[in-house]
């Protein structure tokens, strides 16, 4: 193991390394101030400013404008990505002559490429045609992603302004994170990538008489250029079904640490771009430190389940212990070349951002490693987050903290020297509650009725029912990782759709959850902060309780898994730590 | 309608098909036409040739069935290249105990007669489990060692000269420390098929 937590040990310091230079780019971009790109892209900024016939910086926008233009370049989005879903029959880069899916599936996965989630039922090689691949759901990957940062850009400089309304313009912010952060970095990546084999090309899969006489098909495509802003936009949705296991999408160690990287160093780097904007950097680095907490906590508890091996495996006499030339540990639904360590990383990492990509099954990892998927789920996408998401959620949760924190000490809850108000607090308890309102109340219709027994793999067992809490645990958190037994989409005859269709309870579900528990955590997110904007500031005095120390920290943490994995701790008892504490096989 | 809402929508449309035009089209396709010139072998997916007829991928594993080649590791999906899908057997399924007991027996009965030491105890855990992508092009050193004295006596190689070709054909961890190192099942059975050709 030793070898294992080396690799994690170097892969957490070239991403500490990269919190500070990559949060102050990311606030210069947010600050609209000149960036080393600016010579190359200004140009087409300004461009792209005449095209939208908007003038920034003669149009701040208040909260409720901030989220009209989000709501409505959203909605239109929906309804063009539907569109391109359903026409697949008459697209160009189309090789495997492909026709649309069924509706519901569609509606689902539109859905699910709007808000950041990609969820997929469908899979994506045996579906979709390239074009839907990239000038569809590749699009809302970067689209997605800037949204989510565009409303922590917003909430920052409202906690920040102390005069007026405005939180920025929407527009500009798109229009920048785009063009100086998530296109170039992609560009770069993608190239990257493709140098260490992961494919790029617009061809027919490709048949090949094998080295035994037998016969293989090689599904191809446009793979790189949407793998790098999948993993960089915390998207997770895999060109093809088994994700980033695939070696098309990930063929080496190396390729699997880039692309690690490539996941959370936007999360991680926000924090400092938080200290920045906020004018402390301690403020930045003590909410970093709790989330970091948090990770490292899962990581090591992943790690060490898996290399323990299963119970499935023990039961059938299985020796899981590493030896020389072997890895040991549960391998079932890991490829060798990533081993125990790196798909254990991974698993944290994938889930505690919204990202959700995967290289490994998650329903085949033991039951005490599978906890982590769901605690870190639970958590609320707090800890790094997705893009954006992750450090407005934390937010969120860290005026909780101040508001408990000052009334058991009996003052005046204060933020960066702004009043705590009474609207403040329920804005943030409901922003805080949605998504596990949204998950609770989804996977108990679904568990409680015959309608969703349909898209059970496992059945009537824990892992059954890790399944289904799981399903709507990631729609609702907008992550889209999966236990991927649960389906809403059958396909009798892949690859294509003919004879394939949707199961409507699932998918229909599936897709309010994702769109109600994405844009409604941000209108209330955009509406603190319109009720912070503009707030009289009070120099701190002996009286305030800081929220720049180690003691902050460790309150937030506390309230982080108080609200969060208590809420889930019953459920979850029922799905994976059942399977982990018993020690027998079921069924 | 309001004045800013017409403004929003009008926006709002323009900003959809600029931006699917730039980062759904120019953007793939640039990075697909920079690919072909610059890496057209991984761009196209590493594709490996005998005697001038490509075999396979270098990334993507396949099937080797009898006693003269190296296996690959059990695969969900029969190592299927364009329907790829998980295994999903859960950590406590009994079924999932059954299919690694047949797993384990089989790697014995296959093995253990050209390498009498062999116990249920050393059999590698990559040998009996299922991958995730179904196409694992690797398999672990431990099971290469194993499967090398069955291989070498059905070949009439010397075991030593398996080895080499094993060590020769094995991928180590990137940049001397990043992932597990892997022996390329193909690539391996092509050496071996050159060293030592079937009849």
């Amino acid at each position: 193991m030793l070898q294992g937590y080396l690799q994690i040990a170097i892969f957490v310091v070239v991403l500490v390394a990269l919190v500070k230079p990559v949060g102050i780019y990311l606030a210069r971009v947010f600050g609209n101030e000149r960036v080393f790109l600016s010579p190359a892209l200004g140009p087409i900024e300004r461009g792209a400013y005449r095209l939208l016939r908007v003038r920034p910086e003669a149009e701040g926008q208040d909260w409720k404008q901030y989220a009209r233009s989000l709501i409505v370049f959203s909605l239109l989005f929906w309804v063009l990505l539907y569109l391109i879903l359903r026409t697949q029959g008459i697209q160009p880069f189309n090789p495997q002559g492909f026709h649309s899916g069924p509706w519901d599936l569609s509606f689902n996965t539109t859905s699910s490429f709007i808000t950041n989630t990609n969820w997929q039922y469908y899979g994506g090689e045996t579906t979709l045609t390239y074009f839907a691949q990239m000038a569809g759901l590749a699009v809302q990957n970067f689209v997605s992603a800037a949204v989510g940062i565009a409303v922590l850009a917003a909430l920052i400089r409202g906690i920040v302004s102390r005069s007026g309304a405005s939180l920025g313009n929407f527009w500009q912010d798109m229009v920048r994170i785009i063009l100086y952060v998530l296109l170039p970095i992609s560009v770069v990546g993608a190239l990257f990538l493709v140098s260490q084999g992961v494919i790029q090309n617009l061809s027919h899969s490709t048949v090949i008489h094998t080295l035994t006489g037998g016969t293989q098909i090689l599904g191809q495509g446009p793979v790189a250029s949407q793998e790098v802003i999948k993993e960089l936009g915390t998207n997770g949705g895999g060109f093809f079904n088994v994700n980033s296991s695939f070696p098309f999408e990930n063929p080496s160690g190396l390729t699997n640490f880039f692309e690690m990287l490539l996941i959370l160093v936007i999360p991680a780097g926000l924090t400092y771009t938080y200290g920045r904007m906020v004018g402390s950097q301690r403020q930045g680095w003590t909410i970093f430190a709790a989330m970091f907490a948090l990770f490292i906590a899962g990581v090591v508890v992943v790690y060490m389940a898996e290399q323990h091996g299963s119970v499935a495996q023990h039961a059938a006499g299985l020796n899981t212990h590493a030896f020389h030339g072997s890895t040991g540990g549960n391998m079932e639904g890991k490829d060798q070349r990533y081993g125990i360590a790196n798909t254990s990383l991974w698993t944290a990492i994938t889930t505690v951002t919204s990202c959700g990509a995967v290289n490994g099954a998650f329903e085949s990892l033991t039951g005490i490693g599978g906890t982590v998927p769901f605690a870190n789920l639970g958590l609320g996408e707090v800890v790094f987050g997705g893009v954006g998401t992750g450090l407005y959620s934390m937010l969120l949760y860290v005026i909780l903290a101040v508001f408990i924190g000052g009334l058991m000490v009996g003052r005046t809850p204060e933020y960066l020297g702004k009043k705590i108000g009474a609207r403040e607090i329920k804005l943030v308890s409901l922003g805080v509650l949605f998504t596990p309102l949204a998950t609770l109340l989804s996977a108990g219709a679904a568990s409680a009725t015959e309608l969703g027994k349909r898209s059970l793999y496992a059945g009537i067992t824990p892992t059954g029912f890790s399944e289904n809490l799981y399903a709507y645990l990631s729609q609702a958190n907008n992550n889209g990782s999966a236990w991927a037994g649960y389906t809403g989409f059958v396909q009798p005859h892949a690859p294509g759709n003919v004879g394939a269709y949707g199961i409507t309870f699932a998918d229909l579900l599936g897709g309010f959850v994702m769109v109600t528990a994405r844009y409604a955590p941000i209108l209330f997110v955009l509406a603190v902060a319109g009720a912070m904007a503009g707030k009289k500031v009070s120099p701190a005095g002996l009286g305030t309780m800081r929220t720049d120390n180690p003691t902050f920290a460790f309150l937030l943490v506390g309230i982080v898994i108080l609200v969060g994995a208590l809420t889930f701790f019953p459920a979850i008892l029922l799905g994976p730590v059942s399977n982990g504490l018993s020690g027998s096989v079921f069924r | 309608m309001s004045g800013g809402l017409r403004k929003d929508l009008r926006t709002a449309a323009i900003a959809i098909l600029a931006m699917t035009v730039v980062l759904g089209l120019l953007y793939p396709l640039a990075i697909t036409g920079i690919s072909q010139v610059v890496f057209p072998g991984s761009a196209n997916g590493s594709k490996v040739s005998v005697d001038g007829k490509v075999v396979g991928s270098h990334l993507i594993g396949q099937e080797f069935e009898g006693k003269a080649w190296f296996h690959s590791r059990p695969s969900a999906t029969g190592y299927s290249g364009n329907v790829t899908f998980f295994g999903n057997a859960g950590p406590n399924s009994a079924e999932l105990r059954e299919e690694i007991r047949e797993e384990i027996a089989a790697y014995l009965k296959v093995n253990k007669p050209y390498d009498r030491s062999l116990t249920r105890a050393d059999v590698p855990v990559d040998a009996v489990t299922q991958s995730a992508s179904g196409v694992d092009p690797d398999i672990s050193e431990a099971n290469a060692e194993i499967q090398a004295h069955r291989v070498a006596a059905v070949r009439h190689l010397p075991l030593a000269k398996v080895e080499d070709l094993i060590s020769q054909n094995t991928d180590s961890r990137s940049l001397g420390v990043l992932g597990e190192p892997g022996v390329n099942v193909l690539e391996l059975n092509i050496a071996l098929d050159q060293e030592a050709p079937l009849k």
